[in-house]
């Protein structure tokens, strides 16, 4: 078995891992389920709830997996999800 | 585009019709010629290739005439007066797009220098045979304008016309002529660039926020944006709203937009039709003709006059509209009309349904060769007193 | 959802008519990322969408133009690169893109897409290659794969496929690259280059039609669709277009032609100008 060496790197107390809030744009969604599938993060799954177009928009899982990497943003057909980085001047 | 003036003709030439229409097309500040070489109506795109680019204007030879009259409509949204040249076949193939004109209003001159058919028929003879397809070719129902020459000058003088009425009613507009008068050799008088009658299209006075492009005035005519100016409008072939969005079921917005494409012409068609009127006041008999077959029918009512029969001509400068109120107005008086036409029977159609009881006498005439006056005085000395 | 995520509005929405969203697209279908790798593009580089005209074909993505909130047209079916061609010489300021389809841009309008490509108009082409008509119902085109089913081909197709980045290359386009709708960061800088770049440009999206192809070819779902993208696709910049393989085990993307060339419009104001100067 290797040795594992683990570190804290130095500048960790400067650096904060940018926080994540996914919308939603429920009732533009076609339930293609991209968002859910393509996620690496698996941020979201397939909600009960219908919307005014009969389809199943996703919900949100866990939102403090979400890396901001923005496919969800890019591959939804319908602009019905998108990402930013949370405000967090006031702490989050 | 920026115009040198220095590059406008003026004063007097001898030129052919084909080169009169290029030159009236510049004199009128057309800057953008998209055509298919085609007998014979390949003179007008070599002098436009050639005087284009000297009043900084574009000139592009495209693969075929699909493309030359799509290139013409892409031009004239750009803003630019656009216009394209051909004959029949090309005129065939251009067929889909002159209706795309129609729908999104867009001004352009298509130039037909009609010779004989169908299908390839016969490049290099006359003919008048597609004063039918100008009015009909597309699908669907409308209105378009088409002003036919009997003269090089007319070659000059009804291109800037064209051009004048295809801006101020946003619709595509037709000169068809034919081989004889695009070939044919006359002098032209040119006037000064001052003198010259310039109508450009109504624009928009409403902020983008409200503009509709197919929202109309008065005059049933929609104010014009164009491509880069702001208004960032959409237009479509598809049945459409006065803001250019798709209704393709609705039958209230198809029954609004269709009657109002062609109602701004009917509505509009006194301001727009032309005719010329030769010793009509006591005529007893007509003929009724234009372009090529208009010529040798001022000669023959001449030679009528001087045997003695009252004979008169009414020359239609303009063909579609069709100039009902001024046929009919001559047919209530005469005893008959004769319509002389380089086809198998066209513009006569509608001649008969607007004479309604008078006799009408139609001289047909196919290939080679337009009417004699004589063949048309034979034709009058039946009306010998 | 809270008070301040119904308030936030999708980061691209002052690209988009919104009045006529949501667009007719089925659930699933490539065309709306299309429009929204083509929305960031045009984010990305900021470009001043009053001086962008988009025109399109006839087909589903024929739609395209009428989404996007810019000066816009929908000509009629195979015509708008020869429109755009008009467009872009008598305004040569303007961003011209053609937005269009397989069958509308390299089957009834394919004369003017090589025509183009040669002259160089310094237009921008983007196709959405769906490899069927789908607006019509799902009949073979001139990118159907040899042995798809299809409505017009019930025994399997029987037709070779065009590979358009060959087309595209051949005719001299100076910018050509293939993208499936599943490589959206790809694409997306794809048509971004495009947009950069003097001269006719051609981006090729392979683009799932989950109702009208997929589901008549083992491929039920618009998910099961991008995971064949993305389980075939093999990127191979700048390789050879001509072995450009789109089959069931293996679809070839990338960039294929990022070249340097004069671009029509270039050679026109240089003649102009030279005949100005005589």
């Amino acid at each position: 078995m290797p040795v594992r060496i683990w570190r804290k790197p130095l500048d960790a107390e400067k650096i904060k891992v940018k926080k994540a809030e996914v919308h939603i744009l429920k009732n533009q969604c076609k339930g293609c389920g991209f968002c859910i599938e393509f996620c690496p993060k698996q941020v979201l799954e397939t909600s009960d709830e219908l919307n005014i177009k009969g389809s199943h928009p996703p919900k949100i899982v866990d939102e403090t997996k979400c890396a901001l990497c923005g496919f969800c943003t890019a591959v939804c057909p319908d602009f019905a999800i998108f990402t930013i980085e949370k405000d967090c001047k006031e702490g989050c | 585009m920026e115009t040198k003036n220095k590059a406008m003709l003026s004063g007097q030439h001898f030129m052919n019709g084909d080169v009169a229409c290029a030159e009236g097309a510049i004199a009128v500040g057309c800057r953008f010629f998209a055509g298919y070489p085609i007998t014979p109506a390949t003179e007008i795109a070599e002098r436009m290739a050639r005087r284009l680019p000297q009043v900084s204007g574009v000139y592009i030879q495209m693969e075929d005439e699909l493309a030359s009259i799509a290139a013409v409509l892409g031009a004239s949204n750009a803003g630019t007066k656009a216009m394209t040249a051909t004959s029949g076949p090309g005129f065939s193939l251009m067929m889909e797009n002159i209706g795309l004109a129609v729908m999104t209003e867009t001004p352009c001159v298509i130039v037909d220098i009609m010779r004989g058919g169908p299908s390839t028929g016969q490049p290099t003879m006359p003919g008048q045979q597609d004063v039918m397809q100008a009015r009909w070719g597309s699908h669907g129902d409308y209105e378009i304008i088409a002003l036919t020459p009997s003269s090089v000058q007319e070659m000059f003088d009804l291109t800037i016309e064209a051009f004048n009425l295809s801006e101020t009613y946003r619709v595509p507009t037709f000169l068809l002529a034919d081989e004889i008068i695009g070939h044919m050799w006359e002098r032209v008088n040119i006037p000064s660039a001052k003198s010259i009658k310039v109508v450009n299209r109504k624009k928009p006075v409403t902020p983008p926020s409200e503009y509709g492009p197919f929202k109309p005035d008065e005059d049933l005519v929609p104010p014009m944006a164009c491509f880069g100016e702001g208004y960032r409008f959409h237009a479509t072939g598809l049945t459409h709203d006065e803001y250019g969005r798709p209704k393709t079921d609705s039958a209230e917005v198809q029954q609004d937009l269709v009657q109002r494409l062609c109602e701004k012409i009917r509505r509009n068609s006194d301001k727009i039709v032309k005719v010329d009127r030769v010793l009509l006041e006591d005529a007893e008999v007509a003929v009724v003709a234009y372009g090529i077959a208009s010529r040798a029918a001022l000669s023959a009512v001449r030679k009528a006059r001087a045997q003695g029969i009252k004979a008169g001509l009414l020359r239609l400068v303009t063909v579609w509209p069709f100039p009902d109120k001024q046929v009919e107005e001559v047919a209530q008086k005469v005893k008959a009309l004769v319509v002389p036409e380089m086809n198998y029977g066209q513009i006569v159609r509608e001649v008969r349904r607007v004479a309604k009881e008078t006799p009408v006498i139609f001289l047909s005439k196919l290939g080679e060769e337009p009417h004699k006056p004589l063949e048309i005085l034979d034709a009058l000395g039946e009306f010998r007193k | 959802m809270t008070k301040k995520q119904l308030e936030m509005k999708h980061p691209y929405e002052r690209f988009l008519r919104k009045e006529r969203m949501p667009h007719i697209w089925c659930e699933g279908c490539g065309n709306g990322i299309i429009l929204n790798c083509f929305a960031r593009a045009l984010d990305e580089l900021d470009i001043d969408l009053n001086n962008v005209v988009v025109v399109s074909g006839i087909g589903c993505i024929g739609r395209i133009s009428g989404y996007v909130n810019a000066d816009s047209f929908h000509t009629t079916h195979g015509r708008p690169i020869a429109f755009a061609t008009g467009a872009k010489l008598a305004k040569p300021e303007l961003k011209v893109v053609v937005i269009s389809g397989d069958g509308d841009l390299f089957a009834i309008g394919g004369n003017h897409f090589i025509h183009a490509a040669r002259r160089n108009v310094d237009i921008k082409v983007i196709c959405a290659n769906n490899f069927v008509y789908g607006m019509t119902g799902g009949q073979y085109g001139p990118t159907t794969p040899l042995e798809a089913w299809t409505t017009t081909t019930p025994y399997g197709n029987i037709e070779q496929a065009f590979n358009l980045v060959h087309l595209a290359a051949a005719s001299g386009a100076v910018y050509v690259a293939r993208w499936t709708a599943l490589h959206v960061r790809r694409l997306t800088e794809s048509i971004k280059k495009a947009l950069q770049k003097e001269g006719f440009s051609f981006v090729e999206v392979i683009s799932q039609c989950p109702e009208i192809y997929g589901r008549h070819n083992k491929m039920k779902t618009a998910i099961s669709m991008m995971k064949w993208f993305k389980e075939a696709s093999e990127v191979r910049n700048f390789s050879d277009p001509a072995k450009a393989d789109i089959s069931p085990s293996r679809i070839i993307v990338g960039e294929f032609v990022d070249v340097e060339k004069p671009s029509y419009g270039r050679l026109l104001r240089e003649m102009k100008a030279k005949l100005q100067t005589e």
